[in-house]
């Protein structure tokens, strides 16, 4: 059971993040937006509000996933969605992975996987 | 100038804020009875618990911090650059809930900040090159 609540947390969080680093992407230009601004966005674009909903969804399977589990194994866990996500900023985000920081990626990766064992 | 200072603290933040909301998530759900574990009920119980309301308010300061964040920087930086949250949440796991850790999850925690520190000194947004944060 745990791996399956451990599945929807990564992959609803995964979806949450892409979602929400190409709308904002688009507001960079004027510099960080406070508060307001970031919630007049989620309400004028849906992908937001959809981003929204998927880290909504994440965020109640690791509530579950945290009930039975120990806080040291699901959190780092979790992080699993870090490598996909990093993979997929690449191919569909279009970001540059420079080699410092791929290295640096790979480093917690591994990191992450021995911090779950 | 005022722009990365700006980013930093966002990044402090964002590090911060996530592993203590996570603390008082897992502290307020290990509260609950075990036979709710996969009943709905479990989340209309969670919902009005005191530790689990106060992890919940952190994570929308949370979430909208971040939402700042990713406007002025690269989701791939900003991953990896927040991943120490999870040492600190390996920490808080071990201190305040008493949780087993082993050694091979500590160093997998010290991989993991050396990772960090390394994607920190990499360019912070694929657009801005020659502003390295």
């Amino acid at each position: 059971m745990r791996w399956l609540w451990l599945a929807l947390v990564v992959v609803s969080a995964v979806a949450g993040d892409l979602l929400q680093s190409r709308e904002m992407k688009t507001e960079g230009d004027a510099g960080a937006p406070g508060m307001r601004r970031v919630l007049r966005l989620i309400a004028t674009r849906w992908p937001l509000a959809l981003s929204i909903l998927c880290m909504a969804v994440s965020f109640f399977a690791f509530l579950a996933l945290v009930r039975i589990e120990p806080l040291s194994f699901a959190v780092p866990a979790s992080a699993a969605s870090f490598a996909l996500e990093t993979l997929l900023a690449k191919l569909l985000l279009g970001e540059h992975l420079a080699a410092r920081r791929t290295a640096g990626a790979i480093l917690v990766c591994g990191g992450i996987v021995l911090v779950a064992r | 100038m005022g722009g990365r200072r700006t980013a930093w603290r966002l990044i402090v933040l964002v590090t911060l804020l996530k592993p203590v909301s996570n603390l008082f998530l897992a502290w307020g759900m290990k509260e609950l009875p075990a036979a709710l574990a996969i009943n709905p009920l479990l989340f209309v119980r969670a919902m009005i618990d005191p530790l689990v309301i106060a992890g919940i308010l952190m994570q929308i300061v949370w979430l909208l911090t971040r939402m700042s964040l990713l406007s002025v920087a690269d989701l791939s930086f900003v991953l990896p650059v927040t991943a120490s949250g999870y040492v600190i949440s390996t920490f808080l796991g071990r201190v305040v809930l008493h949780e087993q850790v082993s050694e091979w999850r500590w160093l997998g925690a010290v991989l993991i900040s050396l990772g960090a520190a390394l994607v920190a000194s990499s360019p912070r947004a694929t657009a801005k090159p020659e502003q390295p944060l």
